[in-house]
């Protein structure tokens, strides 16, 4: 049915309730969402984007929780996407992320949305990049999203978050071994929780160790494209002077200036690592911030919020958010119109022509690949 | 996509004891139900911010402290004060018969006390919802 984008109209002025619906109609991928999404489109892009990532157990609401106080005692509005998984064999879901975080239900300034995976791997539900897109037109600035408790490669978030923490915890042995080649390499800040705990020191020597040898290795790691698109800018721990001649030129330029000061903060962050490096003999390591915190208590929290943030201006004051921007949306699109080939793949008429082509194949009649090069040909033609 | 029914199972007032909101939740879980629990010691007005930002078609609420005269009604008010009239509001925890019609007079579609089989509640949220799927 189309009728005119009242509910986008509402939500721009953060009516919780059209927000809320514009969710549910994102979930059900209810088709009368699309001119109030439209409407929204130029609202869109403004927010800073930040995924909370990690095992679960590892603290991630209870950080949520803490990460929203501060970032509205910093005068900010706070959008929060809480995923929990969906039951594979009834498609019921608890999403218990709100227990430590309801106390902010009754702030007009935080609006939390928890949504159930419905059945999406990837530490996501489908929804989530037009939730954060509803979210950031409704104005909400900063927004987090809490994915699922992770094992190796639940990654999707890579896609969709501006600043990934990657939050670890003492105690999960061998765990720390097991994220460490899937989610251990899509962290811009790192923070090992329950930090009151033993064996927090060893979880953190742990993560470091982990983060010099991708950084020997020359890995191409989110955080090592960050540290040298500011170095080529003369910004970075081994600054001397002020911003390198490429500064200028910067499409960014003008708020990388106001960035670069709070870009530093992210090495700042960090600093500790320069200590242990050099310790070591190799002084020139650059590494992410790896942060120490108690959520339970609050302690580390501010450090925490300093690096995201840090991390925000850095990414701003190299242009590379705008990058990583294009990048994400090319491959949403990708992966959407793909689902839209899928799915005309999966009407009733294409599956007879599917299985007259198996039998075609099976028969002998035509070969897998031949077969193959008809469907596309015929997925052209048709759509 | 399939219509998901989303209920939010919460505890309003002081008492500590959510066994049985836990029950339910799972409860409602199985039978298929989005259920988003809240956890202990929720004010009326932390119900109903989390029930209109999560669009939910229930709110289960249960309580074991005796405060339900007061604390159930107050959450049909503020859904009222809000401009929300589609939503399942139903009741359960230690009741006695004789506050119940009360409560149901108050906007409290149904109370389940003690004992109520959980495919009796599943079953009534199903046939009462307010949104048709």
């Amino acid at each position: 049915m189309a009728h005119a984008p009242l509910l986008a109209e509402r939500a721009r002025a953060q009516d919780a309730r059209a927000v809320a619906r514009l969710i549910s109609m994102v979930e059900r991928e209810d088709g009368s969402r699309l001119p109030e999404l439209k409407a929204l489109h130029q609202w869109t892009g403004r927010a800073h984007v930040i995924g909370i990532t990690g095992p679960p157990g590892a603290g991630k609401s209870t950080l949520t929780d803490k990460l929203v106080a501060e970032l509205r005692g910093r005068g900010r509005t706070v959008g929060v996407v809480a995923i929990d998984p969906s039951s594979p064999f009834t498609g019921g879901a608890i999403l218990g992320d709100r227990i430590r975080m309801n106390r902010h239900a009754t702030d007009e300034g935080v609006f939390i949305r928890s949504l159930a995976t419905r059945g999406h791997l990837g530490g996501l539900s489908r929804a989530t990049a037009e939730t954060v897109r509803v979210l950031d037109a409704a104005g909400y600035q900063d927004i987090i999203i809490e994915t699922v408790g992770v094992g190796q490669s639940e990654v999707d978030v890579v896609r969709l978050a501006d600043t990934i923490v990657l939050v670890s915890v003492p105690g999960l042995g061998d765990d720390i071994q097991a994220i460490k080649a899937g989610v251990m390499e899509i962290g811009d800040v790192f923070c090992v929780n329950k930090a009151d705990k033993d064996g927090a020191e060893r979880v953190i020597r742990e993560i470091r160790a982990m983060l010099e040898t991708a950084v020997l290795n020359g890995a191409a790691t989110r955080f090592s494209e960050l540290y040298g698109a500011l170095a080529a800018m003369g910004l970075g721990p081994d600054a001397k002077a002020g911003p390198g001649p490429g500064a200028g030129e910067a499409s960014f330029a003008g708020a990388a200036a106001a960035d670069e000061d709070a870009a530093g903060g992210y090495f700042q962050a960090g600093a500790a690592h320069h200590i242990a490096n050099q310790a070591r003999g190799h002084d020139e390591l650059a590494l992410p911030p790896v942060l120490a915190t108690v959520a339970e208590t609050g302690q580390g929290i501010k450090e925490l919020v300093d690096a995201i943030k840090a991390h925000e201006a850095g990414l701003a004051a190299t242009g590379l958010l705008a990058k990583r921007r294009v990048e994400n949306l090319a491959w949403e699109l990708g992966k959407a119109a793909a689902d839209r080939i899928l799915s005309g793949l999966e009407a009733d008429e294409r599956r007879g022509y599917l299985r007259a082509q198996a039998e075609a194949v099976l028969g002998k009649k035509t070969d897998f690949y031949d077969a193959l090069e008809a469907i596309a040909q015929s997925l052209r033609a048709g759509s | 996509m399939e219509r998901k029914i989303r209920v939010l199972v919460a505890k309003p007032g002081l008492d500590g004891h959510d066994r049985g909101a836990k029950v339910i939740a799972r409860a409602l879980r199985d039978a298929g139900m989005e259920v988003i629990y809240t956890g202990l010691r929720q004010t009326p007005e932390q119900i109903v911010g989390a029930a209109i930002q999560e669009d939910v078609d229930v709110v289960a609420m249960s309580i074991l402290s005796g405060a339900h005269n007061h604390l159930f009604p107050r959450v049909v008010d503020l859904l009222k004060e809000k401009g929300v009239d589609d939503v399942l509001v139903i009741g359960g925890g230690v009741i006695p018969d004789d506050d119940i019609p009360g409560l149901k007079a108050a906007g409290i579609a149904e109370v389940f006390t003690p004992g109520t089989p959980t495919s009796v509640t599943i079953d009534y949220i199903k046939q009462n919802l307010k949104r048709k799927a």
